[in-house]
């Protein structure tokens, strides 16, 4: 899915990164909980959340992740749009709730990612 | 291993919006190394898991990543109150940290299940009162 389609789906405002719009991402994950993000792992995904801090994006850049929801209309800040910038992550939003957000998306086709196993 | 490369970090206790920092900078020098993403990735979420730890309990500390032909070593050493139950504290979803943390996105007991998950090996070394090191390998497929 297109990041441009995943902003059309969640009626999305861009914030940063309208150039890359036309990215593909494969898999998404939703949660406002950081080190629970940190335990998925794949490549291209999309974080959809609601918590505001600047660990979002960081944990987003820890990821390789592409793009960044924000749900239930937060604003992020300015620091954490610098560094979306600086670190070429799309971030969007969206007045939507995040059951509401994650439900749209899923059922168009981007799926959850999966649990990396611990190394024994 | 014979060494190659190392990095020191002093990790800043007092401001949870710096925390990340030196793992940024960490994720940066892999990238200009060549390193393949997937082995950047592992070291440095294992890195940022540990440095947010060392803010939240330990008010911060050091931390050294070493570069060498076999494997990436990444220490990290704080003089913080130290860990009473290291068995515990490595079930996912066991946490000390306050609510305050919890509303910041962390503090979910999922740091250390996430720092043994991305490494090869994690050694915890911590006397209560004293402070907390640790020392997490990630191996090179060379």
């Amino acid at each position: 899915m297109k990041i441009c389609k995943i902003q059309e789906l969640l009626d999305a405002r861009v914030l940063v990164g309208e150039e890359d719009l036309g990215k593909h991402v494969y898999s998404a994950c939703g949660s406002d909980m950081m080190s629970d993000v940190l335990a998925f792992v794949k490549d291209q995904a999309v974080l959809v959340t609601g918590l505001v801090n600047v660990q979002v994006i960081r944990t987003a850049e820890m990821m390789d992740m592409v793009c960044v929801v924000f749900v239930r209309d937060k604003q992020p800040t300015e620091e954490m749009l610098r560094l979306a910038k600086e670190c070429g992550i799309v971030v969007l939003a969206s007045k939507k709730r995040m059951y509401e957000a994650c439900g749209i998306l899923y059922s168009n086709g981007l799926v959850g990612n999966k649990l990396k196993e611990p190394t024994a | 291993m014979s060494e190659v490369l190392s990095f020191h970090f002093d990790v800043d206790g007092n401001d949870f919006t710096c925390a990340g920092q030196a793992s940024v900078q960490v994720k940066k020098n892999l990238r200009r190394l060549g390193l393949s993403p997937e082995t950047i990735r592992r070291v440095s979420i294992a890195m940022y898991e540990g440095e947010i730890n060392m803010v939240i309990h330990a008010g911060g500390g050091h931390a050294e990543v070493r570069v060498a032909q076999d494997a990436i070593e990444i220490i990290l050493e704080d003089k913080g109150p130290g860990i009473a139950d290291i068995e515990k504290a490595m079930q996912a979803g066991y946490s000390t940290a306050p609510d305050t943390i919890r509303s910041l996105g962390f503090g979910a007991g999922m740091g250390l299940p996430n720092m043994k998950r991305y490494t090869d090996s994690l050694d915890i070394q911590s006397t209560v009162g004293v402070g907390t090191r640790i020392v997490m390998r990630v191996n090179l497929d060379n």
